[in-house]
């Protein structure tokens, strides 16, 4: 007969199931996290919802939210990847301060935040003055810095974990086959960072979406133009508290689906190592 | 050594937790009694200094303060947050708040008005001087969203202009056009004219304080156009200290409390 050991206890075909101790004290919070959620869902009925969502300022909201948030994620792609690679792999002087530099725009309260945006980049600020007439208060461009601002510090610290996790043995052997550095970086270090990369991309989506302090302080509410799904359930509950609580929604059913699927995805790959 | 700096580590936590507990039980057990006002957020200044010359002749009554756009302040009463008195810059939300069935409707009373101007930063880039200005072409202004008192007020103020031979017929469509925000208090409509961020803007008259008047211009608004905001304060119905919101109450009736409101740039109901 096989001795039981403290491995094989519980198991279920090799997965390992908690012990009913670690559930119940997971419990609690798990309910606090998930019954106003499924409340909302509960307040709203289907037809409310589908007429709420045809609604020119629901759209517009709509439409507002997803394309800033692209962009804010694109831009965060984009320029944020060199500020990862930089602070995973080099040792310089400062290295420590810009460390904690970036960690700042999350530790900002985001009304603050949109407070230094404005008095940096609004016309006549530090550096708005000098934009030679371009004025980025009240726009999509102010929209989108301010969601940047706030979120990009999220991705640019989960590709950097993911770049320093890298072993750079794997490196050097590539290299030593004849690799150029593009080729190790496509070959090796994108693809095993890949995970941290993604998964930072959605939650600097996920923040940007939800961005609101200094979205409206910086790119101030403004229908179509600027009002995001945020500004407009926050105005909404002041006015119709209907079009705030359908907005809620589709911004909770947005999210769960997308970080499902990124998940699901993030999860493959990694049983694939 | 570390043993050392985990010890003194653990007494800081300790001590950090009975100094905030003693301020908790302190708040408990001491005599004062609170009262917690809602008060639009144009009613900031005036209110403070009364709240504050209350206190000092009644000081076992704290006043808690809550300012906020007027709809703001209604929903949150609507959601059941806890209030003695409200002081709104509108009837219609005096109305709504009187719906949820909190506000002793017997205790709604005007206690002050107010007028509307048209402030523009002190730099006035945009060269704004008259009423008419506010028409030009890529002018930027700054509102309150039509949910807030003000910002209603501001668009009725614009339907006067409609109406009037002095403005021509797309006047006020030309000053929305120009609109580039909607604000959730008249407060923050002045932030942004303050720091020249917008070209225009339509705040309270009371708004405009000494302060305020250093950084920025106003234009007048003459009666014929101008909308009188009237302010309706009301005691609520669960009020947890019916005798001290009612002291209160009649405070800010009275002729002291008139007097600060006019310091203030109030107008008196008559």
């Amino acid at each position: 007969m096989k001795k039981e050991s403290s491995t094989t206890i519980g198991t279920n075909n090799g997965l390992l199931r908690p012990r009913w101790q670690l559930v119940l004290a997971g419990v609690p919070l798990l309910l606090f996290l998930s019954v106003p959620l499924v409340a909302l869902v509960l307040r709203v009925s289907p037809s409310r919802f589908l007429t709420a969502v045809m609604e020119p300022q629901v759209v517009q909201a709509i439409r507002l939210s997803f394309l800033s948030t692209a962009m804010t994620a694109f831009l965060t792609l984009f320029f944020g990847t060199p500020v990862a690679y930089l602070l995973a792999r080099k040792r310089f002087p400062g290295r420590t301060a810009l460390d904690a530099l970036i960690d700042m725009p999350v530790v900002l309260p985001p009304a603050a935040a949109g407070v230094a945006l404005l008095i940096a980049f609004g016309r006549r600020g530090v550096l708005g003055s000098f934009l030679g007439g371009v004025e980025i208060p009240f726009t999509l461009a102010a929209v989108v810095l301010a969601q940047l601002f706030v979120s990009s510090p999220y991705y640019i610290k989960s590709a950097s974990a993911g770049f320093a996790s890298i072993n750079r043995e794997l490196e050097q052997a590539a290299e030593v086959d004849g690799a150029s550095r593009i080729q190790v970086f496509r070959t090796i270090i994108l693809p095993l960072a890949l995970p941290a990369i993604v998964g930072g991309i959605v939650m600097t989506w996920a923040r940007a979406l939800g961005e609101f302090g200094a979205t409206m302080i910086f790119a101030g509410n403004f229908p179509g133009r600027t009002q995001t799904m945020p500004l407009a359930i926050y105005i909404g509950f002041e006015i119709d508290l209907d079009v705030a609580l359908v907005l809620a929604l589709i911004l909770l059913a947005v999210s769960f689906f997308v970080l499902a699927l990124v998940k699901g995805l993030l999860s493959q790959r990694l049983t694939m190592f | 050594m570390k043993s050392l700096l985990k010890s003194v580590a653990w007494i800081g936590l300790v001590l950090l937790l009975a100094i905030s507990f003693q301020f908790a039980a302190a708040a408990q057990i001491s005599n004062t009694r609170e009262l917690t006002v809602f008060a639009a957020a144009s009613l900031n200044g005036a209110f403070s200094a009364i709240a504050g010359e209350f206190e000092r002749s009644n000081p076992k009554v704290k006043i808690i303060l809550n300012f906020g756009g007027s709809q703001q302040l209604v929903q949150q009463i609507n959601q059941g947050a806890p209030v003695d008195l409200l002081a709104s810059a509108n009837m219609k939300q005096m109305f709504e708040a009187m719906k949820s069935g909190r506000i002793d409707n017997a205790s709604v009373v005007m206690f002050a008005r107010n007028r509307l101007v048209v402030v523009y930063p002190k730099e006035n880039a945009a060269g704004i001087r008259s009423l008419q200005d506010l028409g030009k072409a890529s002018l930027k202004i700054v509102l309150a969203d039509k949910a807030v008192p003000a910002g209603q007020y501001s668009l009725d103020f614009l339907a006067k202009c409609d109406r009037s031979a002095a403005f021509d017929f797309s006047f006020a469509k030309r000053v929305l056009n120009n609109v580039v925000s909607y604000e959730e208090n008249v407060k923050t409509v002045l932030s942004k004219i303050i720091l020249d961020e917008a070209d225009a803007g339509i705040v309270y008259s009371s708004d405009i304080s000494a302060s305020v008047s250093e950084r920025t211009g106003v234009i007048e608004i003459p009666d014929s156009l101008n909308v009188i905001a009237e302010y309706p304060m009301a005691i609520a119905r669960d009020t947890s200290s019916r005798k001290d919101a009612d002291k209160f109450y009649k405070y800010v009736l009275s002729d002291e409390g008139r007097k600060i409101l006019t310091q203030f740039g109030f107008i008196l109901p008559k």
